[in-house]
């Protein structure tokens, strides 16, 4: 499964890659990752129906996540790409927001990666 | 004449004496032997009444004379009794003229009886036409007194009345005098209310920004020591292994290396932003201490910036800085002076932040448009200058009076109390002898600028 990670935080990158070691090594999942909506657009535009999942955070300088939310559900309507929208604890009117703009689900601030990989697994079936 | 009817007649004098000279009050001593005339009158008259006795009816009439002049003379200093003396003198002279005449010239006194009869007869008329002249006069007088006193009794009413008046009028203005003043010290309290809710609204405004500021680092500092100790296990368990593959394990401590700095930096990165709100929110003791003025904008710069950044990530800035290292410390308030900049500062960027939204909202931004916010330093001969300089939205002429007014704020409702600015020109210019000053362009931007006096 391709996945694109959208954050601004540099480290995130670093992250995903040891949580998801094994997976990585195993070929089972595929990570991207852009700093921000801008160069996630640019990605997704060069690499078209390539990402089946993207992860977004929602608080980012310039293009905000539910932007770039929008505008992705703008061109794909539907699933393929699940959206997962990642907030801050206790943020209900972000919550809604991105649900109403056609997030799939959303992952709370700091990131579980059980929960994450639970959620993951659900997708692939 | 006949001594009966000249009793009555004596007894109707004598009292109407007593009540027009007003005896009874003026000289009551006399006045109870005047009274006691009724009965010494009868007395006398049963005494005339003895055979040889008789010579003493005569007598009645000038006891009742004397009686009269005694009471004159007594009465003498007031105006009535000399009147009445006036009335009584004519018979008196006349009497002592008679006698005279009588005893030293009797033959001339008989052949004139007739003029000496008369002459008594106009003294008695007299002292009764005088007499009813005193009367009327005593009443005139009793009545001008009754009016007198009349006018001073409504004057006295009229005192009372308007001290009563006064008394009321007195009393409602020191009422409305200690309204005024619970009136006044309410506003104090509300006033330092404002002023701490200000703070507090300040204070809040960094708290809630920094609160999700914190999440990140801390969502470093979780994951990647939980990463940490499955690293560690996976090296243990491979230097278990008697043929342990060494580059593996060079990789691994490689990762675990790298971990722990992270960890560290973002762990720091929290701790500075936790450090920064705590100075904020510590209150002032005011008492002045020698101060880098370059360090503290610096931290206030940043400060701001994370703040304003945690609160809508969508805010994006360029932050410059211009220190002049000469400058030394100052004698300064810090917590308070941190505050001015502080509150300049997000200013600035909420400047430059309005502009960029417009931009983008009418579709004119364009790369060229790079908010930013400057702050610098700079030694004078006697003073030390801060700027702070945006490339924002800029004032209006219209606004620039009115910015330093407390209450004054054109950010909507609910986001700014409108006391910063004016609390921080109070801060400059009462609290360090210092001046604020502003030039501003509306559409550029604004430079506020701070003198201290070193």
């Amino acid at each position: 499964m391709k996945i694109l990670v959208v954050d601004d935080e540099q480290d995130i990158k670093a992250l995903f890659e040891q949580r998801f070691r094994r997976e990585i090594r195993d070929g089972a999942f595929q990570f991207a990752f852009c700093f921000s909506g801008e160069e996630a657009l640019a990605f997704l535009q060069e690499h078209p129906s390539e990402a089946i999942l993207i992860l977004s955070d929602i608080n980012m300088p310039g293009m905000s996540g539910l932007e770039l939310l929008g505008k992705i559900r703008e061109k794909s309507p539907a699933p393929p790409p699940f959206i997962v929208m990642i907030t801050a604890y206790g943020d209900p009117e972000k919550q809604a927001e991105a649900m109403r703009l056609g997030a799939n689900d959303f992952l709370n601030k700091p990131l579980d990666f059980n929960t994450l990989k639970e959620k993951l697994a659900h997708l692939e079936v | 004449m006949e001594l009966a009817p000249g009793i009555l007649l004596a007894v109707g004098v004598i009292h109407l004496v007593r009540k027009t000279l007003d005896t009874a009050r003026l000289t009551p001593a006399w006045d109870k032997v005047l009274s006691k005339i009724w009965l010494v009158s009868i007395v006398y008259f049963f005494v005339t009444l003895l055979p040889f006795l008789g010579f003493l009816k005569e007598w009645y009439g000038r006891l009742i004379y004397v009686l009269l002049l005694i009471t004159v003379y007594l009465m003498r200093e007031h105006r009535s009794a000399r009147l009445l003396s006036g009335a009584l003198l004519p018979g008196f002279f006349v009497y002592v003229i008679d006698h005279f005449f009588r005893f030293a010239f009797p033959a001339f006194h008989e052949s004139q009886s007739d003029f000496f009869n008369t002459a008594e007869s106009f003294a008695g008329l007299w002292l009764l036409g005088f007499g009813i002249y005193a009367l009327i006069q005593n009443n005139k007088e009793v009545k001008n007194r009754q009016k007198q006193e009349e006018r001073i009794r409504q004057a006295e009413a009229r005192k009372a009345e308007l001290e009563h008046l006064v008394a009321e009028r007195t009393a409602e203005l020191t009422e409305q005098k200690n309204e005024l003043k619970k009136s006044l010290a309410e506003l104090k309290a509300a006033q330092d209310q404002l002023v701490h809710s200000e703070k507090m609204a300040s204070l809040g405004e960094l708290t809630a920004g920094i609160a999700h500021e914190i999440q990140n680092p801390l969502n470093f500092v979780n994951n990647f020591s939980e990463l940490s100790v499955e690293i560690a296990h996976e090296l243990l368990e491979e230097l278990e292994k008697p043929d342990f593959d060494r580059e593996l394990v060079k990789d691994l401590v490689s990762d675990l290396t790298q971990n722990q700095e992270k960890i560290n930096h973002h762990g720091k990165r929290a701790a500075n932003i936790v450090t920064g709100m705590l100075q904020h929110a510590r209150s002032s003791t005011g008492a002045k201490e020698p101060t880098d003025l370059n360090a503290l904008a610096d931290e206030y710069l940043r400060l701001s910036y994370h703040g304003l950044r945690a609160k809508d990530k969508s805010f994006n800035a360029k932050m410059s800085t211009d220190f002049d290292p000469t400058i030394g410390k100052i004698e300064v308030v810090p917590q308070d002076l941190g505050r001015v900049l502080l509150n300049l500062i997000n200013n600035a960027f909420y400047a430059v932040h309005q502009k960029n939204t417009q931009l983008s909202e009418s579709s004119q931004l364009s790369e060229s448009y790079s908010p930013t916010v400057t702050v610098s330093t700079k030694k004078l001969k006697n003073a030390v200058e801060i700027r702070i300089r945006d490339n924002g939205t800029g004032i209006p002429d219209s606004l620039k009076a009115k910015i330093f007014q407390p209450f004054f704020t054109t950010k909507p409702t609910g986001q700014g109390t409108g006391l910063g600015l004016s609390l921080a020109y109070d801060i400059v210019t009462k609290g360090h002898g210092g001046t604020m000053e502003v030039e501003t362009k509306e559409g550029e931007g604004t430079t506020f600028l701070i003198k201290l006096p070193v």
